[in-house]
């Protein structure tokens, strides 16, 4: 697309969006800006590509609600759940010790399982397996509050999940799916995510789609959501049947949109709009 | 009071692309493709451009400001540029070349982003309602035309 054809387009969203968003998009796709540690070579995290307004949110412990999850989180991690009688604490007493750098390097490869695994679905495993308690749902306050607090403990440190030897088939399967067409608009996540980052989709800027962050707090949902809420709303955009949060194909594409964000730093709880 | 108007912007766009055209012929007529053009209508008659205007405006329709701006709408907020302006595009174009381009965009290019407006089979994982429709009927898509038509 020629400049003078996209400056139209800009100028046309100005009257109605007012100048904070356009600047928001301007500078996220025609300025070179120094992005700082939310850049990495030429990835950058959706923060990039907030408005100023949404960044300060985040920005601003006080202000960013995804803090709140935070604390639930803190909570229940000293909090019995299950017949076992045990609470997260009772095998990790030192949360911010011993959850530091974990959510940066799921999905993980599970070697009794023959399959990647998720946070979620590790967390899962010890609350079923060690404290006799029931499974909880990816976007169950339970669950958000837990993953929120998890991710933050590593808040900084690089995206950095291991994508070869025995992680290898999955990282391809979740690769081809990243690069599928799929619905009736008939649209790849690449298409979106890869080729239009920066462009205006209606009132919309598009991001890389990178999951850095997550659970992210959606100020359109008013709560975090799970990276396969995410991806089930990304696909039923497109008017495309949708996989179970969980799913085999969700994790493996998982897996490989969080490689596409490798060396960006954890940003849980991010705030997007 | 901005970010409650984003917020309502982004919930928009994430249900453009939800909800089917209700109208929407579940029969793709047959049609001929020739020197990169459709020329002949695919109902036989010509559209209404200013049914078709509302058509590109409408957002479970063509939707087509998602990605297109044109001057022409500037009473309608939010234009996308994903795709170049169609401002003048009926200066470019053929009115036979702009049929094949909104029935089925990929014929031309294959990696397009542009949805195919009229087909129905080849895709993936469609969801149960929309199967064997098309995103618009053959009548919207001569009145879509008819509408682009005028943007010379
Ligand atoms: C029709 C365009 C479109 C397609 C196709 C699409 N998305 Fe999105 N996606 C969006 C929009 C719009 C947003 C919200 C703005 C943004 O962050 O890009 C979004 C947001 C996201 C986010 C949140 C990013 C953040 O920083 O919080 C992720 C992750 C994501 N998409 C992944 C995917 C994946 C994976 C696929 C394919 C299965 C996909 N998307 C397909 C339009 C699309
Ligand atoms: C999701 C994005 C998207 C939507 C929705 C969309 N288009 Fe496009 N369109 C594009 C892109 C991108 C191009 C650039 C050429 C290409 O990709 O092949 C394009 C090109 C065109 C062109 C050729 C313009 C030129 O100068 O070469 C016409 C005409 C056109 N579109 C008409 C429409 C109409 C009419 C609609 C709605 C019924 C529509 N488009 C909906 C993305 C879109």
């Amino acid at each position: 697309m020629t400049n003078i054809k996209s400056k139209l387009g800009w100028k046309l969203a100005t009257a109605v969006l007012g100048a904070a968003v356009v600047a928001g998009s301007f500078a996220a796709s025609a300025v070179a800006k120094d992005w700082g540690k939310f850049q990495v070579e030429d990835r950058r995290s959706g923060y990039t590509y907030m408005t100023d307004e949404t960044r300060d949110v985040q920005n601003d412990d006080f202000e960013n609600p995804g803090m709140l999850w935070v604390e639930n989180g803190q909570s229940l991690w000293s909090t019995k759940m299950g017949s076992a009688g045990k609470s997260c604490a009772s095998c990790h007493a030192d949360a911010d010790k011993d959850m530091k750098g974990v959510a940066p390097s799921y999905p993980k490869y599970n070697a009794k399982m023959g399959k990647m695994e998720t946070l979620e679905q590790r967390i899962n495993r010890d609350i079923v397996e060690k404290m006799g308690g029931k499974a909880l749902k990816f976007d169950s306050k339970e669950m958000l509050s837990l993953m929120t607090y998890v991710g933050k403990i590593s808040s900084g440190m690089p995206v950095n999940v291991k994508v070869d030897g025995p992680a290898a088939p999955f990282f391809a399967k979740g690769k081809a799916f990243y690069y599928q067409r799929r619905g009736q608009l008939d649209m790849s996540c690449a298409n979106c995510h890869e080729d239009n980052p920066g462009k205006l989709i209606r009132a919309n800027t598009l991001s890389e789609g990178q999951i850095n962050g997550f659970p992210t707090y959606r100020l359109k949902w008013q709560k975090p959501g799970s990276v396969h809420r995410r991806f089930k709303g990304c696909n039923k955009n497109v008017r495309a049947k949708p996989f179970k949060r969980g799913s085999d194909e969700y994790v493996n594409l998982e897996l490989y949109v969080k490689w596409r964000g490798r060396g960006l730093p954890t940003e849980t709880p991010s705030v997007r709009n | 009071m901005r970010k409650t108007k984003l917020a309502a912007g982004i919930i928009a766009v994430a249900s453009v692309m939800a909800v089917q055209s209700a109208f929407a012929d579940s029969h793709i007529k047959k049609y001929k493709i020739e020197d990169g053009a459709i020329k002949a209508s695919l109902t036989g008659k010509t559209g209404d451009a200013a049914k078709g205007k509302k058509v590109a405006i409408n957002r479970k329709k063509g939707n087509c400001l998602a990605c297109h701006a044109i001057s022409d709408l500037k009473d309608q907020p939010f234009h996308g540029n994903v795709g170049p302006s169609l401002d003048g595009v009926a200066s470019n174009y053929s009115e036979g070349e702009l049929r094949l381009r909104i029935v089925n965009a990929k014929t031309s290019n294959e990696d397009t982003i542009m949805p195919a407006f009229y087909k129905v089979d080849g895709y993936n994982r469609l969801i149960k309602k929309f199967k064997g429709k098309s995103v618009l009927s053959a009548q919207e898509v001569e009145d879509v035309l008819a509408y682009v038509m005028t943007l010379k």
